[in-house]
C-alpha cells in the first residue's frame, strides 16, 4: 500500500521545508537510519519511524571547495557523524571554511529559503575559532 | 570459503589488447575510438571480428550503450554484459566473461571502451549538468561537492587525520607516476614534475590540487579474452587471469562506513584467494589513480602496506622507477592519461608488462601483475591478478 504522503524522500524534504529535521529509526533492530529509506539497511525491516535527532554531531571529514570570489568564494563541504550514529553530508555555516576541522562539535539547523528547507550545521558554542 | 573460484584460475587468457587515440583525438566520437581500439585488439589476438561472440562494454553517458556497440561492430554476440560500475567496469567484466567462456556460451569475448571527453564538442560542464538531472543524489548535491574530486578530498582529509599522512606524501604519488610517464612515449604528460610543483599547483578541493587529480584525455581501449587452450594457439603470449574479485559497498561518499578502508579489501581478498597468491607474489601493480589518495588507499587495501603506512611507503620511493614495487608503470591516470573511465587501461598496461613489451618502462622479468579498478566515488572496486605462463 502506498503512503499518501509519498515516499520517504518526499516526507523527509517536506519536514525540512517546514523547518523540521527528522530521521528514521528501525523498530526492529533499533538502528537510526540516514539517508531516508523504505527499508532498514541494517536488517531489512520495513518498520521504520521518524524521530527528531538531538542535532549534535562531530565533523568526520572535511574539504574546502575552491571557487573564485566573484562566483561566491570558497565553501565548506563536510561529512558529519550525528550522535545517533549516522553519517551525512552537509556544510558548516558559521565558521570560515579553513577553520572547519575534523573532530569539531557541530549543531544541526534547518535553513529555509523560499519554502525549501536545507539541513546545515553550525560549530557548537566554544568551537568557533 | 563459499564462492571459491579456484577452478577458474588460469583457464582464460587475454589474447589481444589495443588502445587508440589516447591523449587527444579531435573530431572523434566515443564510439569511433571504441571501434578502432576493438578492431586493433581483435587483430592483435590474431582473430577477426567474426570470431567475437561475446561483448562487454559500458558508457558513462548512454544508458543502452551495448546495443549501439553491437550494431556498430556488426557482431551478433551470444553473450553480452553491460555492467556499469564506473571506472572499474572493464576489470569487473572479466568475471562474467570467464563464466560465459567456462559455460561454453561463447568462445571469444571482446571488452571495449571509448571516450572523447577531452575534445568532445559536448562540454564536460553540460554533461555535468545533465548528470545532476538524470542521476540525482539529493543528500549530497545540495551542498555542491565538486564530484568526484571532493569525495576523494574528504577521504584524503580523513587519512591525514587518522594516520598523519601529509600533502607531500600525496604529492609523491603524482611525482612517482610522472617518473614512470617520462619513460613512456605514449604518456600524455611527460615534463619533469617535483613535489614542490604539486604542492604549489592550484588547490581545487582541499587537500587535493589539480596535480593530485587525473588528467582529462580522450582514448579507446579494448582486450579480447578466450579460453587458455585457444590462447596458446594465438600469436601473442597469453596473459592468464589468475584471480578476480569485484566489490561494491556504497554509491555516495557519505554512505561509506570508513573513508580510509575501501571495498578493495574485499575485491583484493577474493582475487588473491582465487589466485592462491598474496601481495608478496605480485611483480607489478596497476592501481587506478583517479586522485593521489587512491594509490595510497589501494596500496593498503590490497595488502602492500599496513593501514596508514602507504604515505611513508611512497615517500621512501617504493613505487617509483627503481623502487621495490613498480606502480602505474605507464604513468597512470595522473600522467599517462584518463579517458573518463580508466580501468581498462590499467588492465592493458598490465598485459603490456607481462608480454615484456613495455619498452623503457618494462619491469624486468615481470610474471604477475595486479590490475585494480575504482569506480564512482570510492564506490566500486575490482581487482584482477594476471600472470604469464610461468605464473600458472
Ligand atoms: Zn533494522
Amino acid at each position: 500500500m502506498v503512503n499518501q504522503e509519498g515516499g520517504v524522500q518526499a516526507i523527509y524534504q517536506a519536514a525540512l521545508d517546514q523547518g523540521r529535521f527528522e530521521i528514521q529509526r528501525c523498530n526492529d533492530c533499533g538502528d537510526a537510519v540516514f539517508f531516508p529509506r523504505e527499508l532498514c539497511p541494517g536488517c531489512g525491516s520495513g518498520d521504520l519511524s521518524w524521530f527528531k535527532p538531538s542535532g549534535k554531531g562531530t565533523v568526520y571529514a572535511v574539504t574546502t571547495v575552491r571557487r573564485k570570489p566573484e562566483a561566491g568564494g570558497d565553501y565548506n563541504v563536510s561529512l558529519i557523524d550525528l550522535e545517533e550514529n549516522v553519517r551525512l553530508m552537509s556544510r558548516i555555516e558559521n565558521t570560515a571554511p579553513d577553520e572547519v576541522k575534523i573532530g569539531m562539535t557541530v549543531k544541526a539547523r534547518v535553513a529555509v529559503n523560499d519554502g525549501a528547507g536545507l539541513l546545515v550545521f553550525d560549530a557548537a558554542e566554544g568551537e568557533a575559532q | 570459503m563459499s564462492g571459491d573460484l579456484n577452478h577458474l584460475r588460469g583457464k582464460f587468457a587475454i589474447a589481444g589488447v589495443a588502445t587508440f587515440g589516447c591523449g587527444e583525438a579531435p573530431g572523434y566520437t566515443d564510439m569511433e575510438l571504441l571501434a578502432q581500439a576493438a578492431r586493433l585488439a581483435v587483430a592483435d589476438a590474431g582473430l577477426t571480428m567474426k570470431d567475437i561472440d561475446g561483448l562487454c562494454t559500458a558508457s558513462a553517458s548512454s544508458t543502452m550503450w551495448s546495443m549501439p556497440v553491437v550494431e556498430y561492430l556488426g557482431i551478433r554476440p551470444r553473450f553480452l554484459d553491460a555492467t556499469m560500475v564506473g571506472g572499474s567496469s572493464f576489470i569487473a567484466h572479466l568475471m562474467p566473461a570467464m563464466q560465459a567462456l567456462e559455460s561454453g556460451q561463447c568462445d571469444a569475448v571482446l571488452v571495449a571502451y571509448g571516450s572523447a571527453q577531452r575534445t568532445s564538442t559536448l562540454s564536460r560542464k553540460e554533461i555535468g549538468k545533465a548528470r545532476l538531472l538524470m542521476d540525482p543524489q539529493p543528500y549530497e548535491h545540495p551542498y555542491q561537492p565538486m564530484l568526484p574530486m571532493s569525495a576523494y578530498a574528504l577521504a584524503a582529509s580523513r587519512h591525514m587525520h587518522e594516520f598523519g599522512t601529509t600533502r607531500r606524501q600525496l604529492a609523491q604519488v603524482a611525482v612517482s607516476a610522472r617518473q614512470w610517464a617520462r619513460k613512456n612515449p605514449d604518456a600524455f604528460m611527460r615534463d619533469p614534475l617535483t613535489v614542490e610543483e604539486v604542492l604549489n599547483s592550484r588547490m581545487v578541493s582541499d587537500p587535493l590540487t589539480v596535480r593530485d587529480a587525473c588528467l582529462v584525455t580522450d582514448g579507446g581501449g579494448a582486450y579480447v579474452l578466450v579460453r587458455a587452450d585457444r590462447a596458446r594457439d594465438l600469436p601473442q603470449p597469453p596473459v592468464y587471469v589468475l584471480g578476480q574479485g569485484t566489490a561494491v559497498w556504497n554509491r555516495q561518499i557519505s554512505s561509506m562506513a570508513d573513508l580510509t578502508v575501501t571495498a578493495a579489501t574485499q575485491s583484493g581478498r577474493d582475487a588473491y584467494a582465487m589466485a592462491g597468491m598474496g601481495p608478496k607474489d605480485i611483480d607489478v601493480a596497476e592501481l587506478y589513480d583517479a586522485f593521489t589518495i587512491n594509490t595510497l588507499l589501494f596500496l593498503e587495501d590490497l595488502g602492500f602496506c599496513a593501514k596508514g603506512e602507504a604515505g611513508a611507503f611512497v615517500e621512501d620511493g617504493h613505487i617509483a622507477p627503481g623502487g621495490s614495487l613498480p606502480v602505474n608503470t605507464n604513468g597512470g591516470g595522473l600522467s599517462w592519461g584518463h579517458p573518463g573511465m580508466y580501468g581498462i587501461f590499467a588492465a592493458i598496461e598490465g598485459v603490456r608488462q607481462l608480454r615484456g613489451k613495455a619498452g623503457d618502462s618494462q619491469v624486468a622479468g615481470a610474471r604477475t601483475a595486479i590490475v585494480h579498478g575504482n569506480g564512482g566515488t570510492l564506490s566500486s572496486q575490482s581487482t584482477a591478478i594476471l600472470g604469464t605462463a610461468e605464473a600458472l
